[in-house]
């Protein structure tokens, strides 16, 4: 029996871009290139190693955004998935975090799933709790944070390390995985793997083939709000010196300047 | 006045420094209950009295320990239903942040996190967030449901308030999804006997220009001589120089203390993700074209080798 794989991937922009906000106090996307999450590329990564040490498996990629993300899901192909979705419709704009959780959520089952694996967070919004949202919306285990995952016999285990100790960790299938930046360097797609990329299936899912309302996902359905978002005043510059000798003391005397020491 | 769950982060009852924080923010907006699971709840009550928790709300089974996340989260909804709060705080910790994202689910309420302040409003509270590599400060309210705010360590100063922080046993019961993930093991991590990096005041961190694993201890002995945490930049961690559970930045973690010294590194976005938001930022690099020196309160440009024993050797003498 094949197992079935589905990636959740994001697009974002680029954090190297000058990010801001649209008037609506959403993620200004149209003056920023955007591209897959770096995070998710370590998703994707495992998730390759995870059906290359399967008898027979299928890779899904998954993605909630706008036209641009497929862009995102050409990446995740390109390095080697089989298929992608895209669940894609104007009602979405503005979804926060819960209204996402409740988009893949549905996906997923759409799709169909026995191990789902995802980023520990998104470059952009940094929040990191999508995957434990998935589990408890899907009603499976979530076995998140994890530097090494390997799935064998039905089961994931991995090792999840936190800041006060390293955990190792088990839960039968399916289930909801998310890896960190320790789990292992992705790969780079392969000249073939972009030309193969080009030729594999993405379907386009909107919100009435998910049975979710619009009202309950966009920024009107959102549960959260932004009333402000203010640029921060740039740090103005500072004092820098040149070593000739005495630098280490003259960084002594500002610490103590201010009270540092 | 409304009450206000906090999620207390303990080891073994000694209460850690963030939730202090979070009673001091909850005072604010309500009246702090907090919730402790796990052993030591009688001496933790003393302290979470001392900083205002009118009441404490304590569970403890081998669940917390066993089984990863959703057993916490069973607990703080039984906290939940039996206050009906007007808010619930916990610490952003990486199990905070969890518990928080599914206890939002389930109680069908709007989320923040990593809120770096937290004041009341006509229309419940709300929370300041640092944006886009902090380049960007936000101001967001909860309109659905109740409150969950997970809220970043040195997010405020923690003010004693003495509270009656009465022990009370909560009724938990756990549900299916609860034993869905085993801890088989668990390696506590070796103490350095320095203090937590995220809620540390002063951090000290190396980078790409450290060059090696065996220069570290020339970081560690700057940090020593402050009293402070040891950062790494990613570059660092990824040659191996030094642990994950250390990085500074967006892949791992963001600090906020009042002095960052970066020594070798140059401060690439990711790195400044990760600390702009400190209040003073020193910085040693030998390119003085590095983008970090655009941050810093007091920059020096030369070699790390010779400026940080320096800098290390002058503190000590300072401090006799």
């Amino acid at each position: 029996m094949s197992l079935r794989i589905v990636v959740c991937v994001k697009y974002v922009p680029d954090a190297t871009g000058d990010r801001h906000f649209a008037e609506d106090l959403t993620v200004d996307r149209d003056d920023v290139d955007g591209l897959l999450s770096e995070l998710d590329e370590y998703a994707v990564e495992q998730a390759l190693q995870i059906a290359e040490d399967a008898d027979d498996a299928e890779i899904t990629v998954l993605t909630v955004g706008p036209e641009d993300a497929k862009d995102a899901l050409r990446k995740a192909l390109s390095m080697g998935a089989d298929k992608a979705v895209h669940v894609e419709d104007d009602d979405l704009h503005g979804t926060d975090a819960l209204g996402t959780s409740l988009v893949l959520a549905k996906a997923l089952e759409h799709v169909g799933y026995d191990l789902v694996v995802s980023g520990m967070a998104s470059t952009d919004g940094g929040m990191g709790v999508v995957p434990a949202m998935l589990a408890e919306r899907l009603g499976v285990p979530q076995v998140t944070l994890l530097s090494e995952v390997k799935v064998e016999d039905g089961k994931v285990t991995g090792r999840r390390d936190g800041d006060a100790a390293s955990e190792q960790l088990e839960a039968a299938l399916p289930a909801v995985v998310s890896v960190t930046d320790q789990s292992g360097e992705a790969r780079y797609p392969s000249f073939k793997g972009i030309m193969a990329a080009k030729k594999k299936p993405v379907q386009s899912l909107d919100l009435s083939d998910l049975g979710i309302e619009a009202d309950e996902v966009g920024l009107e359905g959102s549960w959260t709000k932004v009333d402000e978002a203010a640029e921060r005043p740039a740090r103005t510059a500072g004092t820098v010196v040149k070593d000739e000798g005495e630098g280490g003391k003259q960084l002594a005397e500002f610490l103590a300047g201010q009270k540092f020491i | 006045m409304a009450e206000v769950l906090v999620y207390v982060d303990h080891v073994d009852g000694a209460v850690r420094k963030p939730t202090l924080e979070l009673l001091t923010l909850a005072r604010r907006i309500g009246e702090p209950v907090a919730v402790h699971l796990g052993a030591g709840a009688d001496t933790a009550a003393a302290t979470l009295a001392e900083y205002g928790a009118v009441k404490v709300l304590t569970a403890d089974a081998p669940e917390f320990a066993d089984y990863l996340v959703v057993p916490k989260v069973d607990a703080l909804e039984a906290a939940y239903n039996a206050v009906s709060p007007a808010a619930v705080l916990v610490p952003s910790s990486a199990e905070g942040k969890e518990i928080a994202a599914r206890l939002a689910v389930r109680i069908g309420s709007g989320i923040i996190t990593d809120a770096v302040d937290l004041e009341a409003g006509d229309e419940g509270p709300v929370a300041t967030q640092s944006v886009f590599a902090a380049s960007f400060s936000t101001k967001s309210r909860v309109t659905k449901g109740t409150p969950v705010i997970t809220v970043k360590p040195n997010s405020a100063a923690p003010e004693a308030a003495p509270a009656a922080g009465a022990v009370e046993q909560l009724a938990v019961s756990f549900g299916s999804a609860s034993t869905g993930t085993k801890v088989v093991a668990r390696t506590p991590r070796e103490s350095t006997g320095r203090p937590e990096l995220t809620e540390a005041a002063i951090v000290v961190s190396g980078g790409r220009g450290v060059n090696g694993a065996e220069n570290f201890p020339v970081i560690e002995a700057l940090a020593d001589s402050l009293g402070a945490a040891v950062g790494a930049s990613r570059a660092a961690v990824d040659a191996g120089w030094y642990p994950h559970t250390n990085q500074v930045g967006q892949t791992g973690k963001s600090v906020s203390p009042q002095l960052y010294i970066a020594a070798g590194i140059s401060g690439a976005i990711q790195h400044r993700a990760g600390m702009q938001t400190s209040k003073t930022i020193v910085a040693i690099n030998k390119d003085a074209e590095a983008p970090i020196f655009e941050l810093v309160d007091y920059g020096v440009v030369g070699d790390l080798f010779e400026v940080v024993p320096q800098l290390t050797e002058e503190i000590k003498v300072r401090k006799g």
